[in-house]
């Protein structure tokens, strides 16, 4: 691999999709901010109030990391599920295709173009939450790092999603049946502890519930889940996920005939 | 070393289609070679597979001597591509089209912007490059794809019917363009529907019918190989029947219009004599059809059907 090339081809890359993101900063960016205000209000502030507190801090407080968290995974996702599929769909995917740029490399760079759509509607996000309630980081390197490896997990998901779509609709039906209820399952809005022993350990299966927990244990410093099994578990997913995506591109799936 | 070598190539798709049923050519650096083939014959398959857009199923395919199964980003880097089918990204400008695919080729931005300038504007959309793709005609589309494909000033350019659905007038500030761009070293391999395209431009051609090259040789050499030839003369006198000329078939289309075959043993000093003897003055005269056309259907419909008499 040609790394002067690639590395040319990767900034290409990565800035081709921060400028589709701006583009269309009406699809990117406002309708989760939308969402996750209604969510601020309707189950922080009116429903919260009901609820009183939560693993010891008050709902609004305790549901605002898991949907911080809810927004990065799903704008990450979508973000490359849409631009790579849309290459796929618009034929233009075939500019990469015929360069010398690497499959590692074409990932990468839209994994780079969903971290920083995630990031970024995560910052907004977290700025609504403050308008609603105080946060304080208690971890930040934990924060940090898992948002970002959850970011990762998530657009390689995307791409994995992209790479077998063939109609639009395949483009929103893992995000329909699958994402949405998991990250709706996976503690967002309440402690797994609620749940009876049974469910608890249905849960375990859920790999959100672990993204979702170590983001809060980084925020407000309480998790109902071991955060050294979050990290194995996203590090997993993010080493596997690249693989798989690196093994689907290298044979042609969805790509090439 | 040659521009493209081909050995045994073949592809079979998924669906049980055997496609290309291992063809071998060469394309020696420098050359202006014309793939023909009617719809189907596998000429967009062979494209495909030199430019990574389709995978084969056995043969070798070398570019300026790279192998493209064991080199394959050197090969890749020798090779600039304007598809058959529009594959431009219509909400980005003309001018990130055409930067974003120097960076996939690893030119930096400062460069990319300075060619982007310069094939951009020998193209005629310099004035066009902030508007997005969608607002171009399809002239200017098609384009706006040799100036992607050229960013990067690829060794080998491969055209795939570039300038089908364009105006004549483009078409031909298309065939200036592209023979500038071959007099300066560019080995051009070109797809078209338009034969009379394919004999302008082309020194070599190839014709691949149902995945077999059933003719490869020099533009001269094959059209030397045309058996007979119709030509439309427009008289300065009309005709009520068609004259009897020695040694040629004549037809009358209109009462100023003749049709003349000329069989290759013959030639158009022996017909002006004859017309001359007959008293018929020629004001003007045409080929019936493009002799590339004509030797390609003779090709492709011998080899459908051997017993009808073929061209040798």
């Amino acid at each position: 691999m040609d790394i002067a090339v690639n590395w040319v081809a990767l900034k290409t890359l990565v800035r081709k999709e921060v400028i589709r993101v701006a583009r269309i900063w009406v699809q990117t960016i406002v309708p989760p901010a939308i969402t996750m205000t209604l969510y601020f209000i309707i189950f922080g502030n009116l429903i919260g109030r009901r609820i009183g507190e939560m693993g010891g801090f008050d709902y609004m407080q305790y549901i605002a990391p898991g949907l911080i968290m809810m927004s990065v995974i799903t704008n990450s996702y979508g973000n490359v599920v849409s631009s790579f599929f849309g290459a796929k769909y618009g034929k233009h995917i075939e500019e990469m295709l015929v360069s010398p740029m690497s499959n590692a490399t074409i990932i990468i760079g839209h994994v780079a173009g969903g971290v920083i759509r995630g990031l970024m509607v995560g910052a907004l996000v977290t700025m609504i939450a403050l308008g609603f309630t105080s946060l304080s980081i208690e971890h930040p390197l934990v924060t940090i790092s898992i948002v970002l490896l959850a970011s990762i997990v998530f657009a390689l998901l995307g791409f994995v999603n992209a790479v077998f779509a063939k109609k639009f609709d395949d483009i929103s039906i893992i995000p329909t049946f699958v994402l949405t209820p998991l990250t709706y399952l996976g503690g967002v809005f309440y402690s797994i502890t609620l749940l009876p022993e049974f469910w608890q350990k249905v849960s375990l299966a859920n790999p959100i519930l672990y993204m979702v927990n170590a983001f809060r244990y980084g925020i407000l410093g309480v998790s109902d889940i071991s955060i050294g099994y979050a990290y194995l578990i996203v590090v997993f997913f993010v080493v596997g996920l690249f693989t798989l995506n690196l093994a689907l591109l290298n044979r042609g799936v969805g790509i090439r005939e | 070393m040659y521009a493209l070598s081909i050995k045994q190539l073949t592809k079979t798709y998924s669906n049980g289609l055997q496609a290309l049923k291992g063809i071998d050519f060469d394309v020696k650096p420098g050359d202006f070679y014309a793939l023909l083939g009617p719809n189907g014959a596998g000429k967009t398959t062979v494209i495909g597979i030199i430019c990574s857009l389709i995978n084969k199923t056995s043969g070798q395919v070398e570019i300026f001597g790279h192998d493209m199964d064991t080199d394959v980003e050197a090969a890749k880097a020798c090779i600039g591509l304007v598809p058959q089918e529009l594959n431009l990204n219509i909400f980005d400008s003309v001018l990130n089209i055409v930067v974003n695919q120097a960076g996939y080729y690893g030119i930096d931005r400062k460069l990319a912007l300075e060619r982007a300038e310069q094939y951009l504007g020998e193209l005629r959309l310099w004035d066009r490059r902030f508007d997005q793709a969608r607002m171009l005609s399809g002239g200017m589309k098609r384009r706006l794809m040799i100036a992607r494909a050229l960013i990067h000033e690829p060794r080998l350019l491969m055209l795939d019917e570039p300038t089908a659905g364009v105006d004549i007038e483009i078409r031909r500030s298309m065939w200036d363009f592209l023979r500038r761009i071959n007099a300066a070293g560019t080995t051009i391999i070109l797809t078209t529907h338009y034969l009379e395209e394919a004999e302008n431009l082309c020194r070599h051609v190839a014709i691949i019918d149902e995945g077999e090259i059933i003719e490869n040789a020099r533009m001269s050499t094959v059209l030397r190989k045309l058996q007979r030839e119709v030509f439309v003369l427009s008289l300065r006198e009309p005709l009520t029947e068609a004259p009897l000329l020695a040694e040629f078939e004549t037809s009358l289309v209109e009462d100023y219009e003749l049709e003349v075959t000329v069989d290759s043993g013959n030639d158009l000093n022996t017909l002006f004599a004859r017309l001359n003897e007959s008293g018929i003055s020629v004001v003007s005269l045409r080929n019936k059809a493009n002799r590339l056309e004509e030797l390609f259907m003779d090709l492709v419909e011998s080899k459908q059907d051997p017993g009808r008499a073929a061209v040798r």
